[in-house]
């Protein structure tokens, strides 16, 4: 795979790069959608996503990167009677998944299927795992998410509640564990996200192009160097790659360690019921991303300024559409912010 | 390979459109060769040329140019339009997977493509799911399979030639792809007689694509194409680098180890100019000064050497000089257009017709999928053979085990099963809902719904061709009332139309309100709503039913601005005998065309409504 390019290098769409982390952080958050102009680095950040990930413990030998500290629910077949026989499983380490959905990728690959080969070669009936078994505790990336076909996207969305993967085909009958992150990306001129699947991302980010003259020079600047040496470039921002990781790591581990005071709470729940957001979702992704937000600031409590800066993410694509109110969702959020919790402080 | 679809020169001359007279600066036919040079350079960096020109002569001479300036050892693969998704990204072999009994996987044309050319043929039409394959090889630099049971990564690097023979400004090449593409070239104004071949061989581009990595960009230079980008609107990061890199192929081909000015001109030209949405400011007024964003303080320390502007006084010129380039390069119909101001508000989704939506039933052929037949899904034999094909050997050991085990012995030669089926996917394109908003108030009314019956009753006749509906809103007195619900009907519209009643107060509000609530229903159904609001755009009855001409216009303007957030394509048709600005401000506000028609008639009103949607 061709080497991707670094996170830390990439310029200003600092909202972008917040929600990412904050995915990063906390997995329950619900997933990441990026949607805006073309050439705004979209499929970049999400792809520097892999390099930065602190890696993961999982079960020796399992197809599927079991967790060794999971439930007895959450585990697959194997490693339940693994469990069960030994007592205790055996455990190494490995990099969190980051997996490509390519566009034209075709059912049996993404849910998994007979696997072809011990089929020809053996005659043997074995399955296959497919994309979603592999992206089973990390990330599920669709590029152009708004192209995909429509039953591939209802295959996704099941398994996506659900965080189980049945598979009934050619006699075959298998389920597994598979719970991701979905990460989308797209550009809203090719066409709408389907409601559902716009539904299921927990954060919402929309980029557009940077403006002035100084931070362009500079992404062009970093992006033609990057692209004549890609080596030395990494090279170059390996540190701070490297402090980012950091920070990462640090802020999962003190995740727990957060305190959400009854106050913080109540100001998510004034703003979400001023938004008229749908469902209990909002409220809740909300809040998770302000803890993951205040995690990852290295602060020990959730206050009303990391409220504010996840809100935009957290709720604007969960507004309902308003005949009466002419402004965009994301002025909305802010302004409903404003009116609540006054003009920005210095804190924020 | 490049020269096969078209007439030879010699036979076809006569055909080439006459070139008009006055002598452009810097010959177009000089700038197509030049770019043939630079994208012959660097024809994976430069990601790809746009061609917008008919088959034809010039464009053939076009193409053997650029073929000879191409070593011959590189391949050249042309994209056919309706290409499968399996060919284009490689899949399963069948046949040799057959004949070796393992999975052997096929390569598809882009990674042949690797290092070479791919040939976008009437890339104008190209699927958008194509497109998107493309793209995402020409951003990666490899070709990501998961298919039929394959899965492979395999890295190709090539330049895209898409051949756009788009004829009007509603045929063109995928925005994905142009946005990755370096140069746009338009070879629709050049005569034959100019196009002279060139004077560049394969030895210049071979000895320039040594020099490639060699060749410095200062400060400067970048920033006179970062800036020169930004004057035109030029919006996306990717042209300006793409400029840059044509800068450097140009610096390259000339043998210079530096970008000059020059070269940044070039660059301009070809891949900036063309993609101008707005002129720029007079010199006199400098761009505004927008305040730079702090700058991120990972990033502060790296570049801080290569920031410090080079104390020389030809700075600010070099950037006029491109700037001039460029502006002197942009086509003469873009120019027309920008003049108008007409760039930064065309509609998001231009398009004569609605947009694409896959079925199960009607429309062109658009690949298969695992499914079941019936229920509106057709079964693609041949698809479904080839699924069962590689499993028979399995399929054959269960039948002997099972006859083995007492069960019934099946003697088949090719044993389908339940989990083969595929059935064909169709792709049409959706119908388009036109709903009438008519101001029913007052005296005019009468005359008014007439002549919006009739221009109703027209469009449904074209209904039977373009598959469209109608629907049809008309407020009066207290509120607005659906007439008509979206139909194809003939009879059912004219039955609906019949008892229009008329006068009363106008809330116009509630008229837009209730618009934006039916085309959005019209969209949940898949469909593209257009609007067609008939009125004098003056409202005397507020939202609340209430009569107060102040609070009615109030209300009227916010509801047009809820309108123009839903996005929808519309028509404001100013209806009152001397139009006043009322209507046109409303129009504004609902981001519609204005269109002042005072002795409305029923074909003028069909006529307008069908050049907006």
């Amino acid at each position: 795979m061709p080497v991707a390019f670094p996170f830390s290098a990439i310029v200003a769409q600092d909202e972008m790069k917040l929600a990412i982390l904050i995915a990063a952080t906390d997995q329950s958050i619900g997933g990441v959608l990026v949607f805006g102009d073309r050439g705004t680095g979209k499929s970049t950040a999400i792809r520097a996503l892999a390099a930065l990930l602190p890696s993961m413990r999982v079960v020796d030998s399992c197809v599927y990167n079991c967790d060794p500290e999971a439930a007895d629910t959450v585990l697959c077949d194997a490693c339940r009677e693994q469990k069960a026989e030994k007592g205790k499983l055996k455990v190494r380490k490995s990099a969190v998944p980051v997996v490509d959905l390519p566009l034209g990728a075709t059912e049996d690959r993404v849910i998994g299927a007979l696997d072809l080969e011990s089929a020809l070669t053996r005659g043997e009936k074995r399955f296959e795992p497919g994309l979603l078994a592999r992206a089973h505790r990390g990330f599920l990336y669709i590029d152009e998410a708004n192209l995909l076909e429509d039953h591939l996207v209802d295959s996704l969305l099941d398994v996506a509640a659900s965080g189980i993967n049945v598979v009934e085909r050619e006699g075959l009958s298998v389920r597994h564990p598979a719970r991701f992150v979905l990460v989308g990306s797209g550009n809203p001129e090719e066409g709408e996200l389907r409601p559902q699947l716009l539904d299921r991302f927990g954060l919402s980010v929309e980029v557009s192009t940077p403006k002035d003259l100084e931070t362009r020079m500079k992404v062009v600047r970093l992006r033609d160097e990057y692209e004549r040496d890609p080596e030395a470039f990494i090279d170059k921002w390996k540190r701070k790659d490297a402090k980012i990781r950091r920070q990462i790591l640090k802020a999962k581990e003190n995740l727990s360690e957060v305190d959400v005071p009854d106050a913080t709470l109540q100001s998510a729940a004034e703003l979400c019921l001023k938004l008229g957001t749908d469902g209990l979702r909002g409220e809740l992704t909300l809040i998770r991303a302000a803890r993951a937000y205040a995690a990852l600031q290295g602060d020990d409590s959730v206050g009303v300024e990391h409220l504010r800066r996840v809100a935009p993410p957290a709720l604007r694509h969960r507004l309902r559409r308003n005949v009466l109110d002419d402004a965009g969702s994301t002025t909305r959020v802010e302004r409903a912010i404003e009116e609540l919790f006054g003009e920005a402080s210095a804190a924020a | 390979m490049m020269a096969a679809d078209g007439a030879s020169r010699d036979t076809a001359g006569t055909d080439a459109p006459d070139a008009p007279a006055e002598a452009p600066r810097i010959s177009r036919w000089d700038d197509a060769c030049l770019a043939a040079a630079l994208f012959a350079v660097d024809p994976a960096g430069s990601g790809g040329i746009s061609l917008r020109a008919l088959p034809g002569p010039v464009r053939e001479l076009w193409l053997e140019l650029l073929q000879e300036l191409l070593p011959a050892d590189e391949p050249v693969r042309r994209v056919p339009l309706h290409i499968a998704d399996g060919r284009l990204l490689g899949g399963l072999d069948l046949a040799a997977t057959l004949r070796a009994g393992r999975p052997v996987a096929e390569r598809g044309l882009l990674a042949e493509a690797d290092g070479g050319v791919v040939l976008l043929a009437m890339a104008e039409r190209v699927a958008r799911s194509t497109a998107a394959h493309l793209s995402a090889a020409l951003d990666s630099g490899e070709v990501l399979v998961e298919r039929d049971g394959i899965t492979a990564r395999t890295p190709t690097r090539f330049g895209v030639v898409a051949l756009d023979e788009g004829a009007n400004d509603e045929e063109q090449v995928p925005t994905t792809l142009v946005d990755r593409f370096a140069i746009l070239l338009d070879l629709g104004d050049i005569a034959l007689r100019e196009a002279m071949p060139a004077d560049y061989d394969v030895g210049e581009i071979l000895a320039a694509r040594g020099r490639l990595d060699a060749i410095a960009v200062d400060d400067q230079a970048l920033e006179a194409i970062c800036g020169t980008a930004l004057a035109l609107g030029v919006d996306s990061l990717r042209a300006s680098l793409a400029a840059l890199r044509v800068a450097r192929a140009s610096a390259a081909l000339a043998g210079r180890d530096a970008v000059t000015v020059e070269d940044v001109s070039a660059a301009a030209r070809l891949v900036l100019a063309p993609r101008a949405t707005q002129l720029p400011a007079p010199p006199d007024q400098p761009p505004p000064d927008e305040e730079p964003p702090p700058p991120p303080e990972e990033n502060q320390d790296d570049n801080q050497d290569e920031n410090q502007p080079p104390d020389q006084e030809i700075d600010k010129p070099l950037e006029e000089v491109v700037l001039e380039a460029a502006e002197a390069a942009i086509p003469a119909n873009l120019l027309a257009m920008l003049q108008m101001g007409a760039m930064r508000s065309r509609s998001r989704s231009s398009g004569k017709s609605g947009a694409i939506q896959s079925g199960s039933l009607r429309g062109r052929p658009a690949g298969t999928r695992r499914g079941e037949p019936g229920a509106g899904a057709r079964l693609s034999v041949i698809e479904t053979l080839r699924a069962a094909a590689p499993w028979q050997r399995l399929r054959r050991q269960e039948r002997t085990q099972t006859a083995r085990n007492g069960g019934p012995a099946a003697d088949l030669l090719v044993e389908v099963r339940h989990d083969d089926f595929r059935v064909t996917r169709y792709r049409q394109r959706s119908e388009t809902t036109t709903i009438f908003v008519v101001d029913a108030s007052g005296s005019a009314a009468l005359h008014r719904l007439a002549e919006a019956k009739g221009a109703v009753e027209l469009l449904l006749a074209d209904c039977y061709v373009r598959r469209d509906r109608v629907a049809m809103i008309a407020f009066r007195g207290p509120g607005a009332e659906l007439l008509l619900p979206p139909t194809r009907s003939l009879v059912r519209a004219k039955r609906g139309l019949a008892g229009l009643p008329g006068g009363g107060g106008t809330p116009l509000a509630a008229g837009i309100d209730a618009a934006v609530e039916l085309a959005d229903g019209v969209q949940r159904r898949g469909g593209t709503p257009v609007v067609v609001l008939l009125t004098d755009g003056r409202a005397n009855v507020t939202r609340e039913g209430i009569g107060g001409r102040a609070q009615a216009g109030e209300d009227a303007l916010s509801s047009a601005r809820a309108f123009r957030v839903a996005e929808l394509k519309a028509l404001v048709v100013d209806v009152s005998p001397r139009p006043r600005p009322d209507a046109e401000k409303l129009a504004r506000e609902m981001g519609a065309v204005y269109l002042p028609l005072p002795h409305a008639d029923a074909a003028a009103l069909s006529g307008a409504v069908k050049a907006v949607s």
